[in-house]
């Protein structure tokens, strides 16, 4: 209806119909602003973890020729494929031909700043491609890490110089490290990897979902659709509704007193880690998953009940397959806290160093979000970045497992 | 109203619409039924014989116990916390409500439609398919297929649907989805159909088309109908109980409840003076 149409048009009216429109454009505004907020803090928050964390993915590194034909290694090809490959490498004398290697080619000095560790990533290099045995080739290999410091413009003038002067010349740079994927916490820098923590997280969350998500949809199902309304119903409700709001460092106590109590074997293990995660997620899916069990429309319960399908049937050919969508849901949200989750695993002991990636869920083993904890506490420069590049694993991990979420619950999907 | 009126050559012969003391057998009956929700009272004494290839309609004032009642015939209002039956409901001279009665089994003797279309969000196969398969009344897919094909069939709704079973039944009109959840009773081969206001989410054709229906069911099965429609409680049925305050005032023939009402208050009612 056009304005001129309106049947009043007294001087209050149009007033009132100004102060209308002018709220409605104060929401619109207010919302817009709200949006543009978050977008902006999302965006300023992964555009800093990028630009810091990419340092994170690469390291320093020497490139060292290294003629293996000339220096007949005394190692049995057969043996490359044994656990303890490595070690007969060491035995071989390999640490002492990259050492000599370095030294001809880039000198004492710089021969001495080659990482500690550097001939573990030559033995790496060779028991995935044994046929370097019988050639020449140029290895990449991290330096020490005040070299990989220098290079980055920090410590003496004189390291900074070599550094300077080593790039120059091609010797040294900084390289992707593919390894930063593979391997576990170490105490230099340059050597640590992300795969411990990551593997850790992946098999806490595993335990974690395999407790939480059937417990907790097992209760709301009950709750929803067989307990009686009464008082007892009414205090299993609150209760469930404060387990959720409880801190997350008093499950970790919980675990600590009663599952290291019944395990003490287990300490820092993804097994307790999960348990522990699983009792703080469990009470987020029991809510979530009465509320989306609750919007499952009475009526198609009514129609499955009139054709004779016991509640059992009803319970699960209809209403849970309506309802899982919104489960999904609140899983999601629960396992994304449970994931960020620090203060709990530290209770439990998930704050060890461990030097190698976990192999089983009893094995020890820390987690993602503890490792970035114990990253940004280390005083070397080189973790800073590391530390970074972790988050960045942390949030692909996150996006990866919501995806998957959010792909299950449109499978899941149906419209009435 | 638009309405095809059913034909009445196809109704019982008058003299078979005899009274429920004339001998016939009744499907199910009532004695002394009292339904309360918690302290309230919704159906008061009522008691009432419904007998086989009879269209039997419940009418009266909005919240008359007329829907309560109806609930009570297959256990419905079990579902409801507080909702209690005094009385004894008889199917075939078993009280319902006698402990160790499968409500399970009776639900699928005393099938109900609802108000509203309530299809499952499945595909219209799936709708059909779902009671038979629970109950095991089909043993392999070309029985089930067969049940399927059937229950449309006595529905009038294979024709429409027969090129696209997989799609869903929610995606059907209204009046389509009724007639898809008739179909969905008659798949567990019920011997009560109850049907609760099923038209009034219904546009007119699509109310013609159900009423039609009706007509064509009652050969088989005992009908039971709640409406509010006078009119339409003429069109169908050959029984008509007219309910008021939780109490059942007046029983018998539609005609003679139409036309010949002996209570003053279901004289007031079909007239229009209340409701």
């Amino acid at each position: 209806m056009s304005e001129t149409a309106l049947p009043d048009r007294t001087g209050a009216f149009q007033a009132r119909l100004r102060k209308r429109y002018a709220s409605e454009r104060r929401f619109k505004a207010l919302g817009l602003c709200a949006v543009l907020f978050s977008v902006g803090v999302l965006a300023i928050l992964l555009v800093t973890m990028t630009m810091n964390g990419i340092g994170g993915f690469q390291r320093a590194e020497l490139a060292v020729p290294v003629d293996f034909s000339k220096a007949e290694l005394a190692i049995d090809p057969q043996r490359l494929n044994d656990k303890d490959a490595i070690q007969a490498l060491e035995l071989a004398g390999l640490p002492l031909l990259i050492d000599n290697s370095a030294e001809q080619t880039l000198g004492r000095k710089a021969a001495d700043e080659l990482g500690s560790e550097a001939w573990r990533e030559a033995a790496r290099d060779i028991i995935a491609d044994p046929s370097l045995l019988k050639r020449k080739a140029v290895l990449n290999l991290p330096t020490s890490k005040d070299l990989a410091s220098a290079l980055r413009g920090d410590g003496h003038e004189e390291l900074r110089a070599q550094a300077r002067d080593l790039v120059a010349k091609g010797q040294l740079a900084r390289n992707f490290d593919p390894g930063f994927l593979a391997r576990a916490d170490a105490t230099d820098a340059q050597m640590v990897g992300i795969w411990g923590a990551l593997k850790g997280s992946m098999l806490t969350m595993f335990v974690t979902l395999l407790l939480a998500f059937p417990v907790g949809v097992l209760a709301a199902l009950y709750l929803e659709e067989y307990a009686a309304k009464n008082r007892w119903t009414e205090i299993i409700e609150v209760s469930i509704n404060n387990l959720a709001a409880v801190p997350s460092i008093i499950f970790g106590l919980l675990g600590l007193a009663v599952f290291l109590w019944i395990f003490p074997n287990y300490r820092s293990a993804p097994l307790i880690g999960g348990m522990t995660l699983a009792l703080m997620t469990m009470p987020v899916i029991v809510i979530s998953g009465r509320n989306a069990i609750k919007a499952v429309p009475p009526s198609i319960r009514d129609g499955a009940l009139a054709i004779g399908a016991s509640p059992v049937q009803v319970v699960f050919h209809h209403v849970l397959p309506l309802a899982l969508p919104g489960i999904l849901t609140g899983t999601i949200i629960g396992m994304a806290r449970a994931l960020g989750e620090t203060a709990p695993l530290l209770m439990i002991g998930m704050r060890a160093f461990v030097a190698t990636p976990p192999d089983g869920f009893t094995s020890p083993a820390t987690a993602l979000p503890v490792q970035i904890f114990l990253w940004s506490d280390e005083i070397d420069r080189g973790f800073v970045e590391r530390t970074s590049a972790a988050i960045i694993i942390l949030l692909i991990f996150l996006l990866v497992m919501n995806g998957l979420a959010i792909y299950l619950r449109n499978r899941f999907e149906k419209k009435w | 109203m638009v309405t095809t009126l059913p034909a009445t050559a196809t109704m019982l012969p008058e003299s078979e619409l005899s009274d429920p003391q004339s001998g016939l057998i009744p499907k199910m009956s009532a004695r002394s039924v009292s339904v309360y929700y918690g302290a309230k009272q919704a159906v008061d004494d009522v008691s009432i014989d419904i007998q086989t290839k009879y269209v039997t309609a419940f009418i009266g004032p909005s919240g008359c116990g007329k829907s309560t009642f109806l609930r009570a015939l297959n256990r419905m209002n079990d579902t409801i916390p507080g909702a209690r039956v005094d009385g004894e409901i008889m199917l075939d001279g078993e009280d319902i409500y006698r402990s160790g009665m499968d409500v399970v089994h009776l639900r699928a003797r005393v099938g109900m439609v609802f108000q509203k279309p309530n299809p499952f969000p499945k595909s219209i196969y799936e709708n059909i398919a779902y009671g038979p398969r629970i109950h095991g009344l089909a043993e392999g897919k070309a029985e089930l297929d067969a049940i399927v094909e059937k229950s449309l069939r006595r529905a009038g709704l294979w024709e429409e649907v027969k090129d696209r079973l997989a799609d869903s039944g929610t995606a059907l009109s209204g009046g389509q989805q009724q007639r898809l959840c008739i179909a969905r009773a008659i798949a567990v081969d019920p011997e009560v159909i109850l049907m609760d206001e099923p038209c009034s989410a219904l546009d007119p054709i699509a109310t013609a088309k159900i009423e039609e229906l009706i007509d064509e069911l009652r050969g088989r099965y005992a009908i039971v109908i709640v409406t509010h429609s006078m009119q339409q409680a003429a069109r169908v049925s050959q029984r008509t109980a007219f309910f008021h305050l939780g109490k059942m005032v007046e029983y018998g023939k539609t005609s003679d409840i139409f036309t010949n009402p002996r209570e003053e208050r279901t004289k007031d009612y079909i007239t229009g003076r209340y409701g």
